[in-house]
């Protein structure tokens, strides 16, 4: 029962160089450029409208950017995302928790988590997936007939983060967990993907705005403002005592 | 295995109907049922696209029309055995709902039902202004009285039906319990999660469509041959529309047994509304009878009964 990412030693990183994206005329990212290393957890912070979602979507495919490049490399292999389809991005290992949880809400537990292993790839380890994701949420085992529009905001994220694992991914993409959620399970959800990072060395880009939740699990860190990267922290310290950071975002 | 388990069921059950319809010994048995039969299969074949996958189809006319006319232009050209002719309308319908996925992929919601409705219009006008299938004056089919094996024409075309019923809903069920079928409720449920795990929405929504107009038009081929005057008016009427929605929505819409009890439900009390008070209060019933399950049971009368199990229980 040992997810394929358990204990893995292959190179995993994602990088994101000079995108622009727009919708129509409205542009939302400008000369953007990111990485993210093997097994960090780097956060994308930045208030509501400045462009974190519409990153995130161009990494999936889901919008594609007017210009600049995005790479990955999976497993010591490198591969340019631009111009493949959102299914072909998830079949390399990326997965993405998107922002408010987006479930099936008339399907069960357990079929939304079935869902998360739809490619063909995925459901090779699709017994295993499930067994461990009722071991890390045991919360879902509970109750996986349920339907998971009935759920509470909190297990719906979890939900949510368990259907992304379900892909086994080598690259998570975690847009705003804490998005609808009281500030009890927002500190409940950060723990929870800060114990499947650590234990599983998982490499996860994560979009927030809630500064000092995000911080408490980042390793590296950019703030995202009118669509530009506004700041770049080269680990947490930075971000933590950026004065900028302090005085916006943080409130100090 | 359990879908062929579930075919011979329903092939038996066809065979009784059949048998049971013919010991009645009444043509207009028949003439009913076919009608009860039809809309089985259409809203079946609505259901795959408006209730497993969430898009709503106001044009169902259009498909059925298609398959119809597809019957019009052949039986001009040389006659063919229907079977043959309900191959050919599925095709000619299922292509069109391929174009029509394809046109409308980016519209959602009410966007993608203005769009259907648009193209039933767009459909009508061409056949309106297209002689060679009788343009508005309408064509007509003689069917002849008798066929070797069966006897009167009209058991035929109702045996025709029954087989369209058996196929549809052996297809509707299949998908629901496929992968695909899980696809569609992934896309009905929520689009932009469907793709962020993975599900192919495009090739899923053009496969509903392609799937969901085919069996639309299969649906119609065999029409021309049952009323053996076929006008545009009547092809493209808006009962086939309405009736497609309602049925399902009355039934209930995730599971294949919503159409199939719907359409039972409401055809045949719209043919017995016909003989006792008059073909027009037909539309009456089922807008009021729509009105009335929206509010008291939005889940139709499926979800009416899993709601009482589960309150039993």
């Amino acid at each position: 029962m040992i997810p394929r990412w358990k204990g893995l030693t292959l190179a995993n990183s994602l990088t994101i160089e000079k995108i622009d994206a727009a919708y129509g005329a409205v542009r939302v990212l400008e000369n953007v450029s990111l990485n993210v290393n093997t097994g960090e957890t780097v956060v994308l912070l930045g208030t509501n409208g400045n462009g974190k979602s519409t990153l995130m979507k161009c990494v999936m495919g889901i919008v594609r950017p007017r210009a600049g490049r995005i790479v990955v490399e999976i497993d010591g292999e490198r591969h340019d995302l631009i111009g493949r389809s959102t299914e072909q991005i998830v079949d390399l290992g990326i997965a993405l928790v998107p922002e408010g949880r987006r479930l099936f809400p008339r399907l069960s537990v357990e079929e939304n988590l079935l869902l998360g292993a739809f490619r063909r790839k995925a459901r090779t380890a699709l017994r295993a997936n499930l067994d461990f994701c009722f071991e890390c949420f045991p919360r879902l085992a509970e109750r996986r007939a349920q339907l998971a529009g009935s759920m509470s905001g909190g297990e719906q994220q979890m939900l949510a983060l368990a259907r992304a694992l379900m892909l086994s991914p080598r690259i998570l993409l975690i847009d705003e967990p804490s998005v609808g959620l009281a500030p009890v399970l927002v500190s409940r959800t950060i723990d929870k993907i800060k114990e499947l990072k650590d234990q599983y060395k998982l490499t996860v880009l994560m979009a927030e705005q809630n500064f000092p939740q995000a911080l408490r699990i980042a390793d590296r860190g950019y703030v995202i403002v009118h669509g530009q990267i506004a700041f770049e922290g080269r680990s947490a310290d930075e971000l933590n005592n950026n004065e900028l950071i302090r005085k916006f975002y943080l409130g100090l | 295995m359990r879908t062929r388990v579930f075919l011979l069921l329903l092939i038996a059950v066809a065979i009784v109907v059949f048998f049971a319809t013919r010991w009645v010994n009444n043509d207009y048995v028949f003439f009913a049922g076919y009608t009860v039969l039809q809309f089985v299969v259409l809203s079946t074949a609505w259901n795959i696209l408006g209730g497993y996958t969430g898009y709503v189809n106001f044009g169902s006319a259009a498909f059925f029309a298609l398959g119809a006319y597809a019957t019009v232009f052949l039986h001009k050209l040389y006659p063919l055995p229907i079977p043959l002719l309900i191959v050919v309308g599925g095709a000619v319908s299922g292509i069109v709902g391929l174009g029509m996925g394809y046109l409308t992929l980016r519209l959602r919601g009410a966007f993608f039902a203005i769009a259907t409705l648009a193209l039933a219009v767009v459909l009508q006008t061409l056949i309106v202004n297209w002689d060679y299938v009788g343009g508005s004056r309408g064509a007509y089919i003689i069917r002849p009285n008798e066929i070797a094996l069966i006897g009167p024409y009209i058991q035929y075309l109702f045996l025709v039906m029954l087989a369209l019923v058996v196929i549809a809903l052996t297809v509707a069920r299949g998908i629901e319990r496929s992968r695909l079928g899980y696809g569609f409720a992934t896309i009905r449920d929520d689009e932009l999660a469907a793709e962020a795990s993975g599900v192919p929405t495009l090739r899923l929504k053009l496969i509903a469509t392609t799937l969901s107009g085919a069996l639309m038009g299969m649906a119609g081929a065999p029409f021309p041959y049952y009323i053996g005057y076929l006008q545009p008016s009547s092809a493209f009427g808006l009962e086939y529309a309405v009736n497609s929605i309602a049925m399902p929505m009355i039934g209930g819409t995730t599971s294949w047994v919503g159409p199939l009890i719907g359409a039972i439900l409401l055809g045949s009390l719209q043919q017995i509304a016909t003989v006792t008070i008059s073909s027009a209060v037909n539309l009456l019933i089922v807008g009021l009878l729509l009105v009335a399950f929206v509010i008291i049971a939005p889940n139709g009368i499926v979800g009416l009964v899993q709601g009482w199990i589960r309150r039993t229980k």
